[in-house]
């Protein structure tokens, strides 16, 4: 069969209204079906023929999975809330602002406008073999084409590469995990709600599947609550451009910090590896030590420990270093 | 000549509102009864010879309505000259097969998803020094060099060629080699010498509009609608593409969305909704992809280089010795490293210089120009060494390309030829000013918290102007003045800017003046090619001549109606009248009318000799419509048309991340005298910014193993985007006439590019020290990477990463 891209095949396209109806048609139409939400992603994926659903649901006319609400002490954002409204969102600005920043650093307005907070954290890898319809790991092959000795990979993983090297490209992941947000997950069995940090999987998990969500199942919105509200933040994304950019590596991270002492602190690298990548050991030596340089600099070489660079991406690491330094320190410390 | 009334000043182009509203209507927003789209069918690999195609199950489908392949094509008997519509040896991945018409781009679509194509792989090779190792892989079957455009041969380095080198670029048999003076000597005399291994990779063009293409036949004539940079040269490379006369296109393309060098005279693709059109009988479109426009949309070539400068310490250059490797693609020999070579020898008048190159077939995209093509690949290679050396002199990076900048009594090249005008000197003076440089400079090295500031300038030549071409003009009887002109519209303007010279000769304001463009049924002159910067010098020529003949023409019409010597009449005012009393004259409307009821010349019945054979095609057809005004440009000259373009910028490296913020740039050209002021800052910013991205993000990647690329759309190549771009840009010109236009004016579309390269390589150099890596993009990984003393994943040699 000859290839051919930029041309979208067929599909059936349904827009149902509500949760139910969506569930109802994922159940019906199981693993021949996808759930579309902006679009970014999906549309990439249709228009050169690799992912081929016989039918396409739409979920931008649900309007139970859009907006954002007070909850608890903490919001709730409806998974179909554009990365515009995350990122102007007055509440969300004053109690969250990390979110909003992140939100904010994503592609471009017009890309922020369509785009979806449910569906940042849901996109699949950027990786371009994979994305190229390359018969990898992750597309159901047997080799990584990623992780030869010629292989291009200076956008590639650092940590918890199995067999697969590809890496989670999104913004707003970090940043939710940062703040122990909540996802919202409704499948066949009802509702589940998992942290963010356990929404993310690697390839030893799953290597076809880049987080918990079953073909039967939706996210329908994302809670954070109140515990981070008003904390220390940073967020910080490195990019060849300025705009319509992956990271190269970014950082979200949220710290508690009475006098000068870190009482508590969540840090948060992405691009580096096949999920955000929580430092829970870096978090940890952080707990009571004071704000300075010195402090940052430690962390950020602890943060490296583990890390298994390729042939082009060793710069990521004096890059998450140093960014894990201006997370605890700031810029120019 | 009516001095300074709209040449030289701001004015709304008459496609604005249509562009702006989305009006306009490019190649792909044409319809027409009963067309038919097509897809085609690309190869996936990098070379291979096309055994079989088997697509006789994609024709039975419903809907599907024809196919061609590349025996279909009109015959020739040089498939290595110049690439082809469809081919069944493909030279790269991405290089077209087969073409499929069906009732819509799904069906298409689906039916190239039938074809079976039975593929003998063929070696291939991505980087030319695989090439030219002992035993390495060609890109053709029989060598990886072409001659003349038609013969291949092989050519391989020794061994010891390549052991000689060391890490440096190795420099075995070149294929092109001159000397002007003794380089050896020069290099003796030098109180420096730089010795550099140098990279500039190859880059696709990305215009904005990809190359889509509309046409249907009506009575044996062809309608085509393309997208193309030229107008009336277009049609030519149309008809030989279809196997037809000239004088049976009727090509209607008034709007460009970019071409870059990319669509000079149409594209490859035009013959393919052509001829498929012919076999199926009904309109054909071809809207082509971004992956497409990556694949057949051709490339500038990148160049792997060596160069020895030897300075003396004031600065002066007594001697450059430079080499470079072409990345040719895998057809006829690409001008831009010969090209380059002639930008070194202009821009720094070595007083000795060598130049030796070869250019090697890759299986890679089809090379064509690209905005100053080898001009902006040896300005982003050569300015960084020229900063090194003032470093190490103690001069200042003004001074330096002061000492050795081109005038009007530069020769260059190895043919020692003249310029027109160079004043490079006052450029760099105005530079200087509009940047405020002593300022910029005193910030050079200072830090804030993890940043540094860096400072650069950035100095690039290209070619501005051609000679002898025809204009065009007739004064209708409603009065008004209607300038054709045959150059394209590539959003330059120059199409409109042109025109007002003959305005301001014949006193007639732009209110009643019409630009009839963009369509080859409307008669329209022999005319440049919308390339090379050349339609600016050409065509105020060209329509200063043809505004001359109006005038005369006039005044012999006002002679012949109302008595009197033509010499006693003046034409001012929009009419023509007996010097000292306006009473006694023609309106132009009436002027109009009496021409038509004279005949012969005045009317378009007769036309000079000298012109065009295809400009007489257009006055005989503009014959009895009114008064003709038509002619040669005969104006003359000696020696080449050089615009040159001062580009300063101060960037601030993070020494943290590696990332730059791009903070200043300032533009400042010689280009003669300026047509119009808004449009020369667009177009010395453009270009600029065109080069900010090569300088930092903009990527042209191969993976090496397989032959295929990865950057094929427009979030993985990373052109620049408007936040790389400063809020702090200034523009400036020179502003002095070029002596051998009688207007003043050289064109300007291509230098702008190099300076941008150049200017911000220069800076981040300046910010982060000599550049362990001399290549671009100078990207976050590499400015990091060297930040941090840590090893480069690439060697400076590495192609396509």
């Amino acid at each position: 069969m000859a290839v051919i891209r930029d041309s979208i095949p067929e599909f059936e396209l349904f827009q149902p209204a509500s949760i139910d109806d969506a569930l109802a048609l994922k159940r019906r139409y199981g693993k021949t079906s996808w759930a579309f939400a902006g679009g970014l992603d999906s549309l990439d994926w249709f228009k050169d023929r690799i992912k081929r659903p016989d039918v396409v649901i739409d979920l931008s006319a649900v309007e139970a999975m859009r907006g954002i609400r007070d909850v608890d002490d903490g919001i709730e954002m409806g998974a179909m809330t554009t990365l515009t409204e995350v990122a102007e969102h007055a509440g969300i600005l004053a109690r969250f602002g990390l979110l909003a920043d992140a939100a904010s650093k994503v592609a471009t307005p017009q890309i922020r406008n369509q785009g979806t907070i449910g569906g940042n954290v849901t996109q699949d890898t950027r990786c371009w073999y994979y994305r190229g319809g390359w018969p990898c790991y992750r597309a159901g092959g047997n080799i990584c084409y990623a992780d030869t000795p010629t292989s291009i990979n200076r956008e590639h993983a650092l940590f918890e590469a199995n067999r697969c090297v590809a890496v989670n490209p999104s913004d707003t992941a970090p940043a939710l995990v940062a703040l122990d947000a909540k996802f919202v997950i409704m499948g066949g069995s009802g509702e589940k709600v998992v942290d963010a940090e356990d929404y993310f999987i690697t390839p030893a998990t799953d290597i076809m599947r880049m987080t918990i969500l079953e073909p039967g199942e939706l996210l329908t919105s994302i809670r954070i609550p109140g515990t981070w509200a008003g904390a220390r933040f940073y967020f910080e994304k490195v990019r060849d451009r300025q705009a319509w950019d992956f990271p190269l590596v970014n950082i979200a991270s949220a710290m508690k910090v009475y006098g000068d002492t870190i009482e508590d602190v969540r840090l948060v690298v992405n691009a580096v590896g096949p999920r955000p990548l929580r430092l829970t050991d870096v978090e940890r030596s952080l707990k009571g030590q004071s704000v300075t340089a010195d402090v940052g600099k430690a962390a950020g070489e602890l943060a490296l420990l583990g890390a298994r660079p390729l042939q082009h991406n060793a710069y990521k690491m004096p890059l998450m270093r140093n960014l894990v330094k201006r997370a605890i320190a700031g810029a120019g410390a | 000549m009516a001095e300074g009334k709209l040449f030289g000043t701001d004015y709304i182009p008459p496609d604005l509102v249509a562009k702006v509203t989305g009006k306009a209507r490019y190649a792909e927003d044409f319809r027409a009864e009963g067309m038919l789209f097509t897809k085609l069918l690309l190869s996936q690999m990098p070379h291979a010879r096309v055994r079989n195609i088997d697509y006789r199950e994609a024709l039975a489908m419903e809907g599907v309505m024809g196919i061609i392949t590349a025996d279909d094509l009109p015959e020739t008997d040089n498939l290595v000259g110049s690439d082809r519509a469809l081919t069944m040896e493909p030279m790269y991945q991405g290089e077209p097969i087969l073409a499929v018409a069906a009732v819509d781009e799904a069906i298409a679509a689906a039916a190239i998803e039938k074809i079976k194509v039975d593929y003998e792989p063929l070696p291939f090779v991505i980087d030319p020094l695989d090439s030219l190792r002992p035993g390495g892989p060609s890109a053709r079957v029989g060598g990886n060099t072409v001659v003349d455009r038609k013969e291949v041969v092989e050519i391989k380095w020794t061994a010891q060629d390549f052991e000689d080198a060391g890490d440096a670029m190795p420099m075995g048999q070149p294929e092109v080699e001159w000397e002007v003076g003794d380089v050896a000597q020069g290099l003796e005399e030098a109180d420096l010498v730089l010795d550099e291994t140098l990279y500039h990779q190859s880059q696709t063009h990305h215009p904005l509009e990809t190359r889509s293409c509309m046409a249907y036949w009506q009575n044996d004539k062809l309608y085509i609608h393309p997208s193309t940079q030229s107008t009336q040269r277009t049609a030519g490379a149309v008809a030989r593409g279809v196997g037809i006369d000239p004088t049976q296109v009727v090509l209607v393309a008034e709007y460009c969305g970019g071409g870059f060098g990319s669509k000079i005279g149409g594209t490859v693709n035009m013959p393919i909704a052509a001829l498929l059109s012919k076999k199926t009988g009904r309109p054909v479109m071809h809207r082509v992809s971004r992956e497409e426009e990556n694949a057949y949309g051709r490339a500038r070539p990148g160049f792997q280089g060596r160069v020895k400068i030897g300075f003396k310490s004031d600065g002066r250059i007594t001697a450059i010795d430079l080499y470079l490797i072409q990345d040719n693609g895998g057809y006829g020999r690409s001008g831009d490293f010969t090209s380059a070579s002639r930008c070194a020898s202009l821009n720094y008048t070595p007083l000795n210089m060598r130049f030796r190159g070869i250019s090697v077939l890759t299986n890679t995209p089809t090379r064509a120009a690209q905005r100053a093509p080898g001009g902006v690949q040896i300005t982003a290679m050569l300015e960084p060494v020229i900063d090194n050396a003032a470093k190490e002199l103690g001069l200042d990076q003004i001074e330096i390309r002061k000492i050795n900048a081109p005038d009007n009594d530069t020769t260059y090249g190895s043919n020692e030829h003249h310029v027109t005008s160079a004043y490079v000197r006052e450029a760099l003076d105005k530079a200087a000013e509009v940047s405020n440089w002593a300022e910029l400079k005193a910030q050079s090295g200072q830090t804030n918290g993890s940043k540094v500031t860096g400072v650069g300038i950035g100095l690039s030549s290209y070619v501005a102007g051609s000679r002898g071409f025809d204009g065009l003009m007739v004064i209708r009887t409603d009065g008004k003045l209607y300038v054709h002109q045959g150059v394209g519209n590539l959003g330059t303007h120059s199409v409109f800017g042109t025109a007002r010279v003959a305005c301001d000769h014949l006193g007639i304001s732009w209110e009643n003046t019409e630009v009839v463009w963009g369509n080859t049924s409307k008669h329209l002159p022999h005319s440049a090619v919308q390339a090379g910067s050349q339609t600016t010098h050409a065509h105020t020529r060209a329509n200063l001549a043809a505004a001359i003949d109006m005038e005369k023409k006039l005044k012999e019409v006002a002679a012949r109606t109302l008595g009197g010597s033509a010499d006693s009449y003046v034409v001012a005012g929009e009419r023509v009248y007996r010097r000292g009393n306006r009473g006694s004259g023609l309106s132009l409307a009436q002027a109009a009318e009496k021409a038509i009821e004279l005949g012969g010349k005045f009317d378009g019945h007769e036309a000079p000799e000298d012109i065009n054979d295809w400009t007489k095609g257009a006055v005989a057809g503009l014959a009895g419509q009114g008064l003709v005004g038509v002619a040669k440009d005969n104006y003359g000259g000696e020696g080449d048309l050089w615009s040159f373009v001062v580009g300063v910028a101060k960037v601030e490296v993070d020494r943290e991340t590696g990332a730059v913020e791009l903070q200043h740039y300032t533009a400042v050209a010689d280009t003669g005298t300026v047509m119009n002021p808004r449009g020369l800052a667009a177009q010395i910013h453009g270009g600029g910014v065109q080069g900010f991205g090569l300088a930092r993000s903009q990527k042209w990647v191969y993976d090496p193993k397989w032959g295929v690329p990865f950057t094929q759309r427009l979030y993985t190549a990373k052109p620049p985007s408007i936040l790389d771009v400063p809020l702090d840009m200034r523009a400036g010109t020179a502003d002095l006439p070029d002596p051998q236009n009688p207007v003043g004016s050289k064109g300007i579309g291509e230098a702008p590019f190099g300076a941008g390269v150049a200017a911000v390589l220069c800076a981040i150099q300046d910010a982060i020290g000599e550049f362990e890596l001399k290549r671009s993009p100078m990207t976050t990984d590499l400015i990091l990477n060297q930040l941090e003393g840590a090893p480069q994943p690439i060697t400076v040699l590495a192609t396509d990463v």
